[in-house]
């Protein structure tokens, strides 16, 4: 394995290393939940925080490493408007090295073709703000704020 | 992934005894519950009163289920937590769904009908 990217250059906030298999992220979401600053939130700012971090850490483990689970880096920092989030991995870029766009299937279809999925980003565009994505050194990092409730 | 049903003359009522349904748990979930609705009445009520985590994994499984279950049965739900329910209304799939304050406030809308 790489040495860890640098999240931030400062040390505070709280900073986790895992494999992203579904298991893993959630043993490390129960993890985060526990500890500032997320112990600290409402229960509801805590669910919308467990919600977003969940889509975005398992889209990383299907999509960026589609071959089997590898390394992400998580950084979650108290600001003064919210929780600070950089999620960084080394795998695949996203597709065109751009943020998804989000946007919702359709409902309004026959029952057979209903959508089963694509729910994940626009949750994340909902649910977060300042949302950025860069390709950078072989790696994807994704920051975010989620907003205080 | 635990289920308890409940077979009613006209419905039965399925309760997931997890506290969540994430992208660990959403196929084996989908899958028990293909098996324990099975040959059975042509109302499902699924109750998620216990479940206080559902992700976009979890939210393509129920609505697979809904599928499973073919255009002559229905699923409704019952027994939304906050968390559930904001991603429900937040994905719009609250618009297909017939949702009930509990499983026993569904249970006697089937009564009554």
């Amino acid at each position: 394995m790489q040495p860890a990217p640098e999240p931030h250059g400062r040390s505070d906030g709280l900073h986790l290393v895992f494999l992203a298999s579904p298991l893993a992220v959630r043993d490390n979401l129960a993890q985060m939940l526990a500890a500032p600053p997320l112990r600290d939130l409402s229960p509801d700012g805590r669910g919308t925080a467990e919600l977003v971090l969940a889509e975005v850490l398992n889209n990383i483990g299907e999509h960026a490493y589609p071959d089997g689970p590898g390394p992400v880096w998580v950084t979650l920092t108290a600001v003064a408007d919210g929780t600070q989030c950089l999620v960084v991995d080394q795998g695949i870029a996203m597709p065109h090295e751009r943020l998804p766009v989000g946007q919702l299937p359709s409902t309004d279809t026959a029952l057979e073709d209903l959508p089963e999925g694509g729910f994940g980003w626009h949750l994340i565009h909902s649910l977060t703000n300042d949302l950025t994505y860069l390709r950078t050194g072989g790696c994807n990092r994704l920051s975010f704020l989620l907003p205080q409730a | 992934m635990q289920l308890q049903t409940q077979t009613r003359p006209k419905v039965i009522s399925v309760t997931v005894i997890e506290d969540r349904i994430d992208a660990a748990t959403a196929i084996q979930f989908k899958e028990k519950m293909r098996d324990v609705t099975k040959n059975g009445p042509d109302r499902v009520v699924l109750d998620l009163a216990r479940v206080q985590f559902l992700d976009s994994s979890g939210l393509g499984a129920i609505v697979a289920v809904k599928k499973l279950l073919g255009p002559d049965r229905v699923l409704e739900l019952a027994g939304l937590t906050p968390t559930v329910e904001k991603v429900f209304r937040l994905t719009r799939m609250d618009s297909i769904f017939t949702i009930h304050p509990s499983v026993d406030v569904a249970v006697s809308h089937a009564a009554s009908a």
